[in-house]
């Protein structure tokens, strides 16, 4: 059995889990969960809408083609979710859960304080203040854990972070109430320290809920290609294997429009295979007996055996993907923008804190009540507003930029994409769809399109699929067709009333860096369509907005300068050409050193150490696994126009955010001087803090439309 | 202060309540596919199921 599934023990069936982008609505559900275990075999079938996913249980004998055949004869293209995807993480869990226990505390405190705040006296208002210990300090303990854990780590590094005031603030207010609460004294700060860790908590989990909904976004689109192969073993007979179990000497069967999943020789057949996601390679190779091809190619034509010589770790992949590695590092070291913040602020509140303590004991207050303001002065200036201004503003934009088709990874990635003032774009799958668009059909007559559709939905090749795409968007409807048989590596063919009709291999001469198909027809001049690598739609718009934003654009391309030089043409752009994926590093390491900030968009494999490097990246939604992976942010769609919606959105948001801090800031101005003064009872406290949580809240509610 | 002895229990079991009740949520998988469930309503199962799901 294949390694998706799990283990079989006893009655435990296998479950295989499939991403089949295509569930749009409450029929497809419906179908899919109905028409699925009507398929021998099959147990029984879940689907997740929001994650575009299906888990099917089923017997073990069942292997994962004809688990996909299954999907597909429902209609709905699924890619097996391979190993490779991430594990669920369940960091946004365990933050709900904190969030949901520091609500609870909150509420049932602040009810408490109410009544204490309204002048209850004495025994009444001992025993509320025990009450509320007795309910924020297990949640406390409970609800910190983030906050705490994450400053111990910083300060056992010798560093601060946001957290590490925010500990301090809470366990010295909390032992100081406690403290209050035994000594029967009149302020206990549960309320306003419990409130200040719910608030933050939001602001925290809003952050990872960001992250969990876009990478459910991107697992969506990744092709998991290769996640396994047909091999054939010695007797002739072919069983799938998944990618991790395929070994060098084994033989793997592709078919026409499937990628390789290992490196190795052609061993029988010939082929043409297209490398544009590996090199950017925009014309495909042809590949006869004893040729090299490589993992992660695209065969075009016909099927191939192909003699595996080396899996894994040791393919053109796995280099591509240690580059890209090694790359990534110089990006880890970007701090974001609360942390640079918090840099700052951190020292300036303690320092601040500790000053009106040192003060109030030279002025002899007592050690008591001194401590009692710098406490005060902790609750007061920690950070609430700050930390839900930056998460606050960067999910209500990414929820706008994913309403309109732009995935953003994360937040870091925003503010990365605002400060971008350089573009480097790939050529082939980036500027250009990457994919064979018919050059012109107006040339065919009505009845040529009708039998061409029809001709070319019977097949799965890619030009087919190209010409399918094509004539359904004109709203061509099929002609009805008999006997049809398709032919590898040769064509379509069959019958049209009395009349033979086929579309195959070209007639004649074919045009540099376009293929191109026949369309014959008994009795009729045969029609050559042509197809080439389409520029994408707004692409000149995009890049002259893309300018006008203070980004200038050049092209880095694998491809050759010939292939490239019309798209630079067409675009008004210089290029560098012939790069390889250390040419393209080494470029972008280039424009870092003078102090410029890339924003690399790129797709392919080759593109990977590049997007991985370059200060943001994005990556179109047809993009390889390996570019989808390494980039920021992906855009969905033909247009390129997202890519100059995303700098903008970006830019809004860091303005929202900047003001945000101003907000903080302003009311840390009003209030600090209050705290130090000794006039800041918990009433004012939680009013401030409350106050600013909103103000903050509110405006970044105002990036709804940061998209449009 | 005998009303205090009733009425502040209540307030506090009735909000574990609510805490206990959405850890319950949680833990059983209802928001693992918001979307889906708002689609779900539309399904109409009224036709006998000749699967158990």
């Amino acid at each position: 059995m294949n390694a998706l599934a799990s283990p079989v023990a006893g009655d435990t069936l296998p479950e295989t889990l499939f991403s089949v982008p295509g569930i749009r609505c409450a029929g497809c559900i419906a179908k899919l969960e109905d028409g699925l275990p009507r398929t021998p075999g099959i147990v029984s079938a879940r689907v997740n809408f929001t994650a575009k996913r299906v888990t099917l249980t089923h017997l073990p004998e069942l292997q994962m083609p004809a688990l996909q055949q299954a999907i597909s004869a429902l209609g709905f293209e699924a890619q097996p979710l391979g190993s490779a995807l991430p594990a669920e993480d369940g960091r946004s869990g365990d933050l709900l859960r904190a969030v949901a226990v520091a609500g609870f505390a909150a509420m049932n405190i602040m009810l408490l304080s109410v009544s204490v705040w309204s002048g209850a006296e004495g025994a009444t208002r001992d025993l509320f203040h025990w009450l509320s210990a007795g309910i924020a300090l297990p949640a406390i303990a409970f609800a910190g854990r983030p906050f705490f854990k994450s400053a111990w780590n910083a300060l056992r590094h010798g560093r601060t972070n946001m957290d590490v005031p925010i500990s301090i603030g809470v366990i010295l207010a909390s032992a100081l109430s406690l403290f209050e609460t035994i000594v029967h004294g009149p302020h206990a700060y549960f309320d306003g320290a419990v409130m200040l860790l719910f608030f933050l908590l939001t602001g925290r989990w809003l952050d990872s809920v960001m992250r969990d909904r876009a990478r459910d976004g991107v697992t969506a689109l990744l092709k998991h290609t290769p996640a396994g192969a047909l091999v054939i073993d010695t007797d002739g007979r072919s069983s799938w294997l998944d990618v991790s179990a395929l070994e060098p000497g084994m033989t793997m069967l592709v078919a026409a429009g499937e990628r390789l999943a290992a490196d190795g020789v052609v061993a029988e057949g010939q082929s043409r295979i297209d490398l544009a996601l590996l090199t950017g390679e925009s014309k495909p190779v042809d590949v006869a007996t004893g040729d090299r091809v490589h993992a992660g190619t695209l065969n075009l034509d016909a099927p191939v055996r192909i003699k595996v010589l080396a899996t894994g770790e040791d393919t053109v992949i796995a280099d591509i993907a240690r580059l890209m590695d090694q790359a990534a590092q110089s990006r880890s070291r970007y701090v974001r923008i609360a942390d640079r913040a918090a840099r700052l602020y951190a020292p300036a509140v303690h320092t601040l804190a500790a000053a009106s303590f040192i003060g109030w004991m030279i002025a002899g207050a007592g050690w008591h009540q001194s401590l009692l303001i710098a406490v005060a002065v902790l609750i007061i200036t920690c950070p609430c507003a700050l930390g839900l201004a930056v998460p606050a503003a960067q999910i209500v934009a990414a929820g706008a930029l994913m309403r309109s088709g732009i995935l953003v990874k994360d937040g870091s990635a925003l503010e990365r994409l605002a400060e971008a003032d350089r573009v480097l774009f790939d050529k082939t799958g980036t500027l250009t769809l990457g994919r064979p668009e018919p050059v012109d059909l107006s040339a065919l007559r009505p009845e040529q399109k009708s039998v061409a559709l029809a001709l070319a939905r019977s097949s799965r090749h890619p030009l087919s699929e190209a010409l399918r795409r094509a004539l359904e968007r004109e709203g061509v409807a099929p002609s009805y067709l008999t006997d049809i048989r398709e032919v590898a590596g040769t064509g379509v063919s069959a019958n049209f009333g009395l009349k033979h009709v086929a579309l195959r291999r070209p007639d004649g001469v074919v045009p540099e860096d376009c293929l191109a198909t026949t369309l014959a027809i008994d009795g009729e001049v045969s029609a050559t369509i042509l197809f080439s690598d389409q520029i994408r739609p707004a692409a000149h718009e995009t890049v002259g907005k893309l300018a006008e934003l203070g980004l200038p654009a050049t092209i880095i391309s694998g491809d050759r300068a010939a292939a490239v030089a019309p798209v630079a043409r067409a675009l008004g752009l210089t290029a560098q050409t012939g790069m390889l994926p250390q040419d393209k590093l080494d470029t972008i390491a280039r424009l870092k050193a003078r102090g410029e900030k890339v924003l690399m968009v790129g797709d392919g494999l080759n593109d990977g150490p590049a997007l991985a490097a370059g200060h943001v990246s994005m990556a179109p939604g047809s993009a390889s696994d390996a570019g989808q992976i390494a980039a920021d942010a992906i855009f969905l769609g033909d247009s390129l126009a997202p890519v100059a919606t995303a700098i903008r959105a970006a830019r809004a948001t860091q303005k929202v955010v900047r003001q945000n801090f101003a907000m903080a800031i302003g009311y840390n101005v009003v209030a600090v001087p209050l705290a130090i003064m000794g006039l800041a009872t918990p009433l004012i406290a939680a009013l401030a803090m409350s106050g600013s949580s909103l103000i903050v809240v509110a405006n970044a509610l105002r990036l709804r439309s940061a998209a449009k | 202060m005998s009303g205090i002895a009733v009425l502040i229990p209540i307030a506090l079991l009735l909000g574990l309540g609510g805490l206990f009740a959405f850890f319950w949520s949680l833990q059983s998988g209802q928001y693992e596919d918001l979307d889906g469930a708002s689609l779900r309503i539309l399904i109409d199962d009224d036709r006998p199921q000749e699967d158990e799901r």
